[in-house]
């Protein structure tokens, strides 16, 4: 018999009964809650008169609306400028004091962009099923743990229940062996991989990141890797167990302790492929391939490398696809052929759950550091992922070389990812971004967004256009 | 949950792919802690010529006279026809909200994101999945004829043209089984409330450093 894949394991681990449709109650072991997805789900289980299934397994901290300016953080949730922010923050304390679920609410230390806080607190474990209303909940996949993004009604069923009705995914396998270049992260991979699959190419697979680029490494790369599986079409993304998982994980506070940990350790050990494990698809890459990479249109498919151009419609696969490139050059105020180093920026966004941790802000200030933004944009922001990851950057001076370069340093949330609190672009600008939606209006009305690496995005800030970081 | 048998409307073409959840219902709408309401907001950034806001009257806005949902031909549309991929991006499922809120009771296209599938079900909203080339069809047809009507029976899981052509389409038994009884899927996993219990007895004693209290 072959042997089994990552996803075939966790998802063995975790059938609580299969129905005779095909479909299965897997066990959930950690719900992930934010402020955005959760209150009409707690809103259904109060009409129901129900409760929640087991109150540990759930976390929440309010991450999408929060502002990021210090001062509009100084006077707590009464201090949120939008009144409809404000109620929706609200609302998240509301439903965890009357419940009972732990919550990073918004002045605690420990509050931050979910994605963020539940790694960093260890709430995200290897063989664990994770699930949050929030489709970048594929993340979590990167400790070997099957995370599943989930709509509202399903954050209310787990809730319920602890168990999530699912049909077991196809296997998609992203191999990337051989050594990544001088500058090339995570999110160049992952971008690149994007590019080549299509952002409906991974629909209906779980999809696990191997090979030995990927093995070396970090967390934080693997994590951003992970992020953005959901922009190729996988609702999962993975990445197996290894020593680099285990280091990270080690010492967190909810991580076992002790003899509970050696006894996980011996569980996760064998959290990965079988060498044997039959893949429905394989794709392979050669990681010396992998240049930096920019998008330029309104999907991330839509993306190109810092020495490409604009395509043209000539490169366009069909007419769905020509007519698709051409709303984009509209839409993006850009024409065929374009190089991508002649896009001028008006703001830079360094942040979200793609790219807000420590590893990210290190690389972008190593690149700012001694430098000035350019005079032609109007606003570079360092939006950090949690209020522990801006503690931990404090420490090591990074806020200073991003003020001192012109950058914003704010409070931890979401932010300009998806615009919800003050911070988003206006109409018809260009902004280079860490973040992982480069959608019509994602980022602000009219806003046009190019997704980059926190290296990347510091460079075009610097130069006040898109310039190749490995010669900068 | 409202239930859905047989489902006859006008159909109004989207005619391009990968249309995504922040297209049919941008952020500053997820801000609402209700469920209901998101229909007059449905595709803002498309429908209307200025910026939306939340809790705002949408009346005075200017509308946009080339969007599909604004031209008179497609007053009262309940059948949505777009390109694949579908439903891509954010898993909101304000998407599906804003499409029932505003009217709409099935969509076609050759394919959907995964998260958009899912949560459709869960609000009476039927995607169903034809092949390109029909799919391709149906917006000649739709394109062609005013006032173009499609019916889509669940029960038989088929699309009906005017002229009575019946188009087989997938689904899966569970999730047609809760939509057209109208079923709360909690309840029905509640009835295995046992099961549950048990499978967490043994997780507990294999996995414990899982357990808080």
């Amino acid at each position: 018999m072959a042997g089994k894949t990552l996803y075939d394991k966790l998802w063995d681990q975790h059938v609580v009964k299969m129905r005779d449709d095909g479909t299965a109650l897997i066990y959930i072991d950690r719900q992930l809650l934010h402020e955005v997805t959760s209150p009409q789900a707690f809103e259904g289980l109060r009409i129901a008169g129900r409760k929640p299934w087991r109150l540990d397994a759930n976390l929440a901290t309010p991450d999408h609306n929060v502002p990021t300016t210090p001062v509009e953080r100084e006077s707590g949730i009464d201090g949120i400028q939008d009144p409809v922010s404000r109620i929706q923050v609200k609302t998240l304390d509301d439903n965890c004091d009357h419940f009972g679920i732990t919550e990073f609410k918004m002045a605690d230390k420990r509050q931050g962009i979910v994605h963020v806080v539940g790694p960093e607190q260890g709430a995200t474990l290897p063989g664990m099923t994770v699930v949050c209303g929030d489709s970048h909940t594929a993340t979590h996949g990167a400790f070997a743990a099957l995370a599943h993004g989930i709509g509202t009604s399903e954050v209310e069923h787990v809730l319920a229940t602890q168990c999530l009705i699912q049909r077991k995914m196809k296997n998609l396998l992203i191999k990337v062996d051989g050594e990544l270049g001088k500058g090339i992260t995570g999110k160049d991979v992952v971008l690149h991989v994007i590019g080549l699959i299509g952002t409906a190419g991974g629909n209906g697979c779980a999809m696990e990141f191997g090979g030995s680029a990927i093995r070396s490494m970090s967390m934080e790369g693997r994590m951003t890797m992970c992020n953005m599986a959901i922009e190729a079409g996988a609702r999962v993304g993975m990445v197996a167990f290894d020593e680099i998982t285990a280091e990270y994980v080690k010492g967190r506070p909810y991580a076992p302790k002790a003899e509970q940990w050696e006894m996980a350790l011996e569980a996760w050990a064998d959290l990965k492929s079988d060498d044997d494990a039959v893949f429905d698809k394989v794709v392979e890459i050669r990681a010396e391939d992998i240049k930096p990479q920019v998008t330029w249109g309104t999907s991330p498919e839509m993306v190109t490398t810092i020495d490409g151009s604009v395509p043209t419609l000539d490169d366009a696969a069909d007419d769905v696809e020509r007519s698709g490139f051409t709303r984009a050059y509209e839409y993006m105020g850009l024409t065929a052929g374009q190089k991508i180093t002649d896009i001028k920026l008006d703001r830079v966004f360094i942040g979200s759950c793609t790219n807000s941790r420590i590893e990210d802000l290190r690389a972008a200030a190593e690149v700012a550091k001694g430098r000035k933004v350019a005079g032609s944009v109007k606003q570079a922001l360092v939006v950090p992922g949690s209020g522990l990851v801006k503690a931990q950057a404090e420490e090591e001076g990074l806020d200073k070389i991003f003020v001192e370069a012109g950058f914003e340093w704010r409070e931890p949330g979401c932010s300009m990812c998806l615009a919800m609190n003050a911070d988003k672009l206006g109409s018809g600008e260009h902004c280079a971004s860490t973040s992982n939606r480069n959608f019509e209006g994602r980022q602000g009305y009219g806003g046009r967004t190019h997704l980059v690496s926190p290296a990347m995005a510091a460079a075009a800030a610097i130069a006040g256009h898109f310039v190749d970081v490995r010669e900068f | 949950m409202k239930a859905f048998t047989v489902h006859q409307g006008v159909v109004a073409p989207m005619d391009r792919a990968n249309i995504d959840t922040d297209m049919i219902i941008p952020k500053q709408f997820l801000k609402s802690i209700k469920r209901s309401g998101f229909g007059p907001n449905l595709f803002d950034e498309l429908r209307y010529l200025d910026e939306g806001q939340p809790d705002a009257d949408n009346s005075g806005r200017p509308l946009n006279p080339d969007f599909v949902l604004n031209q008179p031909r497609y007053a009262g549309a309940s059948v949505l026809l777009a390109r694949e991929n579908f439903g891509c991006g954010s898993s909101r499922e304000h998407a599906p909200w804003a499409l029932e809120d505003f009217g709409f009771r099935a969509v076609i296209a050759p394919s959907y994101a995964d998260i958009f599938y899912n949560n459709s079900f869960k609000n009476g909203l039927l995607p169903i999945v034809l092949d390109d080339a029909i799919v391709d069809r149906l917006f000649k047809e739709t394109a062609a004829n005013e006032g173009y009507q499609l019916t889509v029976d669940l029960e038989n899981k088929v699309v009906v043209t005017p002229s009575g052509e019946k188009i087989p389409f997938e689904v899966d038994d569970f999730r047609r089984h809760c939509l057209l009884n109208g079923l709360d899927d909690i309840g029905l996993t509640l009835q295995d409330a046992e099961i549950i219990k048990e499978y967490e007895s043994a997780r507990r004693v294999s996995a414990p450093w899982l357990f808080h209290v």
